[in-house]
């Protein structure tokens, strides 16, 4: 992966002193690359996508998102992921980011509910539109504390739908996502598996998502984590920003409360 | 699946503990994809009261759900519990099977590596259930060892009620003959596990 920066970049390192002269505009680009070097973080090509889908009129409505209210007031992104998922009046409804999103490109932007849902995850064929916004918006709370409120009545059924799912044994395995993540020190193969029930190791598996993801050369959502673990779950299809969804988010980001945010991260 | 005499035991009320409608949230937030149909979130007696019991199932409730679990066990027709070790390894090793993005046609694998250390040569082994290096070893290679070893893989329930251990008999993750083979993998004294 860093290769695969450098050597987008390298052409540009090389051409240095033959813009040096150019003056800051030039310093502070090179200072950026040095950046990006040094973090070698693909998941910032999503969160710069990201951005301009914020920004960018679209849908029938030909309107930005930039009037989204993701629980800090409309328009405010900086720390909104981090009080996430939480109750919202004009919906009634406790929303995650995704769904929430979900909610703006309907009301704003005027696209069907169907519109706004498709391609929630990017692959080969498909970029996800929605996983980079995904990515902006979280960038926008790196460095501030999970805060997560369980005030609102429906806020804490959320939470507690969201625990049963979480020891809800089921399917041919009789997997829970228990099973895997609420004991201290387990692995599957190789892989460490997060006891998700503690603060300490909740705190740093959720703070780490969304993440860009090395072996699919893609940026991955909390969505996308809970969609992909069900499967290994041997569950059915976890449908996108569906009740269930949202309530077991809110359980594992309560869980989390007190982290500091830090992603998009990448990951193997 | 087929405990509904027990159900009245130790069936608790799940009423007072559940939050209103939470089993029906949960069930409209999934939908059918390939072999996984949202019936999979049904629950039979065992799984109710191990999700209800995570942390800690009572003793008496132990007690029946073994029992109940016992009473599924299978054993071959023609007495055999032990296979081929070497079809056992391949069987330990793969992971594939039940998952919606799994070809059903394909037979399942047993996946007992992402939990146990098994072999020697094999460093890739997860920890969420015990070692069973040396497993025929150290318990002795006799009859009634390879039929407990056997009556686990079938399931594992009904020794050790609430394990994390997949049933693989009793839903019918594996054929018969792959459990056979399995067992070997544990009791075969030429198998890895015991080198
Ligand atoms: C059969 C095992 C298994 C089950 C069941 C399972 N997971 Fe996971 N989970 C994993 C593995 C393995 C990883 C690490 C995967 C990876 O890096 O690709 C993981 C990773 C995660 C992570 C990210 C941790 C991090 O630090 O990056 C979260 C969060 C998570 N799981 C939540 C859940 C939830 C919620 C459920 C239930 C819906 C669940 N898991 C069920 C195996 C499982
Ligand atoms: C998802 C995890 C998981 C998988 C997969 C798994 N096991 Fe286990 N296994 C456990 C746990 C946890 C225990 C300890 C609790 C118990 O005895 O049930 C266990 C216990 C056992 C025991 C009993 C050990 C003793 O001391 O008596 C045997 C034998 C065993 N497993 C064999 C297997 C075989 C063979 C496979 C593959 C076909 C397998 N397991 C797959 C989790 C697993």
């Amino acid at each position: 992966m860093k290769r695969w920066l450098i050597a987008l970049f390298l052409p540009l390192m090389a051409a240095m002193p033959a813009f040096a002269q150019d003056g800051d505009a030039t310093v502070k680009e090179i200072e950026k690359y040095r950046q990006a070097l040094a973090d070698g973080n693909p998941a910032e090509l999503w969160e710069a996508r990201g951005e301009d889908l914020w920004k960018k009129k679209r849908g029938p409505k030909n309107a930005s998102l930039e009037q989204c209210d993701l629980g800090m007031g409309a328009g405010k992104v900086k720390g909104a992921y981090a009080a996430l998922p939480r109750y919202f009046e004009d919906t009634d409804k406790v929303e995650d980011l995704e769904s929430r999103l979900v909610t703006c490109m309907v009301m704003l932007q005027g696209f069907s509910y169907d519109q706004a849902r498709k391609n929630p995850f990017g692959g080969p064929d498909v970029k996800s539109d929605m996983e980079a916004l995904v990515a902006y918006v979280t960038s926008a709370s790196r460095g501030i504390k999970m805060n997560v409120a369980l005030k609102h009545p429906k806020e804490k059924e959320a939470f507690e739908i969201g625990k049963k799912m979480f020891f809800h044994r089921g399917g041919p395995h009789d997997f829970a996502c228990a099973t895997c993540h609420a004991s201290d020190k387990q692995r599957i193969r190789l892989q460490d598996l997060p006891n998700l029930t503690k603060q300490e190791p909740a705190q740093r598996a959720y703070t780490s998502w969304p993440a860009y993801r090395v072996s699919q050369g893609e940026l991955r959502s909390f969505q996308w984590r809970l969609f992909d673990c069900f499967r290994q779950q041997r569950f059915p299809e976890l449908v996108f920003t569906s009740q269930g969804s949202v309530a077991l988010t809110l359980y594992l980001a309560k869980n989390a409360n007190g982290g500091v945010f830090n992603a998009p991260s990448i990951k193997r | 699946m087929k405990m509904t005499i027990l159900a009245a035991a130790w069936m608790v009320p799940l009423a007072v503990l559940a939050t209103p409608n939470a089993e029906e949230v949960m069930k409209a937030s999934f939908k059918d994809r390939g072999q996984a149909k949202v019936d999979r979130l049904n629950q039979d007696e065992t799984q109710a009261a191990c999700s209800k019991y995570f942390a800690a199932v009572p003793k008496d409730v132990a007690k029946k759900i073994e029992a109940a679990n016992l009473k599924t066990i299978k054993y071959p027709a023609d007495g055999k519990v032990m296979g081929d070790w070497k079809e056992g390894e391949r069987i330990a090793q793969s992971g594939v099977g039940k998952q919606f993005s799994d070809n059903p046609a394909n037979p399942a694998g047993g996946n007992c590596y992402a939990c146990h250390q098994l072999s020697k040569a094999e460093i890739s082994f997860g920890t969420i259930g015990p070692s069973l290096y040396n497993f025929g070893k150290l318990r002795g290679f006799t009859e009634a060892m390879q039929k407990y070893a056997y009556g686990k893989v079938y399931n594992a329930q009904a020794y050790s009620a609430c394990s994390n251990m997949p049933r693989f008999g009793h839903n019918q993750i594996l054929t018969e003959q792959q459990m056979k083979h399995v067992t070997a993998l544990l009791m075969d004294p030429d198998s890895p596990v015991n080198k």
